[in-house]
């Protein structure tokens, strides 16, 4: 049955006019969670909110958890799901210069459209940012076209990695998180602040 | 009054199930997830391609960009999501009265500053989301949701870079 759009049950078009619904969803529930505040999201680094932890790793979980299930019901064939590919090197580095982004930033790009979506200027100033940074690396890219491209690994998902079953890594990761939000509750009781 | 201005926000678990649902939804419907640095590097082709045409036809970024990508570059799945983020984003500020032009940062530091660091952290989450070959949203929570062994070497170089270095930025924050 699913994906719909793959297995043409659904037209190319509607799928586009569906993305930006799911948009909407996604925009809302960010700024719901309060993913609009960069205050609040840097937060978590210093222990004094931990809402980036709690959201993030629950919709994880439920999205991972979600696709486990309908795909045991026989609802979706994940074959057809597009799972990331995996270049490693390059993977680390961006992550790396992602994470000092985000520290200084306040944001990520997902969250700064959620926050400029309010009003938040700091935000508007984060996606001119990343703008810029776009166009640097596209215009550089010669340069560093190779590491880039080094250490490619197809698609693997992370179970096949460890070669243990994906239900049993989904408890492994649901285990972790239920570890991280009691560490984060803790880390909000010592460490009080007023919401921003 | 305080009634009213105090930004109540939902509780975060509720958000994390309903933010996973949308994942979920976007992977059934259309066998994807959701992302945002995509829809940015779609804008930047586009861009080049209408601005210098002859560049965009020699430099070897946009010449694999279109070899991977048929029409419009704007025409993309990603760029309609993003649209919606920003619709979704504003009802919700508009629901829960949180419209406001504001720049947010700890009293230590003035505004001005922020906007330097505001803008210095957006390039690199620009040039890094482009290595990582997506960012928060489309590598670390999109993959994860499949198990993706890259989205969740993302979401860990991601979270413990900002932890490592979280020291170092106090002072923009609190």
């Amino acid at each position: 049955m699913g994906p719909l759009v793959v297995n043409e049950i659904i037209s190319e078009n509607t799928n586009l006019l569906l993305a930006f619904f799911i948009g909407i969803g996604f925009g809302f529930v960010l700024e719901q969670g309060g993913f609009s505040s960069s205050r609040k999201l840097a937060g978590v680094f210093y222990g004094y909110d931990s809402v980036v932890l709690k959201v993030f790793f629950t919709g994880a979980i439920t999205a991972m958890l979600g696709l486990l299930f309908m795909s045991l019901f026989g609802w979706i064939d994940l074959n057809l799901v597009y799972v990331n590919e995996t270049f490693i090197w390059s993977a680390i580095i961006g992550g790396v210069v992602m994470g000092a982004g985000f520290i200084m930033g306040g944001y990520c790009p997902g969250t700064s459209f959620c926050g400029a979506a309010i009003g938040k200027i700091d935000a508007m100033i984060f996606i001119v940012g990343l703008f810029l940074g776009v166009f640097i690396f596209a215009e550089g890219y010669p340069l560093w076209e190779g590491l880039y491209k080094a250490g490619f690994m197809g698609s693997p998902r992370i179970s096949e990695f460890f070669n243990v079953s994906e239900g049993l890594f989904a408890l492994f990761v649901i285990i972790a998180a239920v570890l991280m939000f009691w560490g984060a509750e803790w880390a909000e009781k010592k460490f009080p602040r007023e919401e921003y | 009054m305080s009634e009213i201005k105090k930004s109540k926000y939902m509780n975060p678990y509720i958000a994390g199930v309903l933010l996973g649902l949308v994942v979920l939804a976007a992977n059934f419907i259309s066998g994807r997830s959701v992302g945002a640095s995509g829809a940015i590097k779609s804008a930047i082709v586009a861009g080049v391609e209408t601005v210098a045409p002859s560049h965009a036809e020699t430099a070897t970024f946009y010449k694999e960009f279109s070899q991977g990508h048929k029409g419009n570059p704007l025409n993309s799945w990603l760029v309609y999501q993003m649209l919606g983020v920003v619709v979704g984003g504003f009802l919700s500020g508009v629901i829960s009265k949180r419209l406001t032009w504001k720049v947010e940062h700890s009293p230590k530091i003035q505004s001005r500053t922020r906007l330097i660091f505001a803008l210095a952290g957006g390039v690199l989450f620009g040039i890094g989301s482009q290595f990582g070959r997506g960012c928060t949203s489309g590598s670390a929570l999109s993959g994860m949701a499949v198990l993706s062994l890259g989205g969740f070497i993302s979401m860990m170089a991601i979270f413990g870079t900002a932890f490592a270095l979280a020291y170092f930025f106090r002072k923009l924050w609190i």
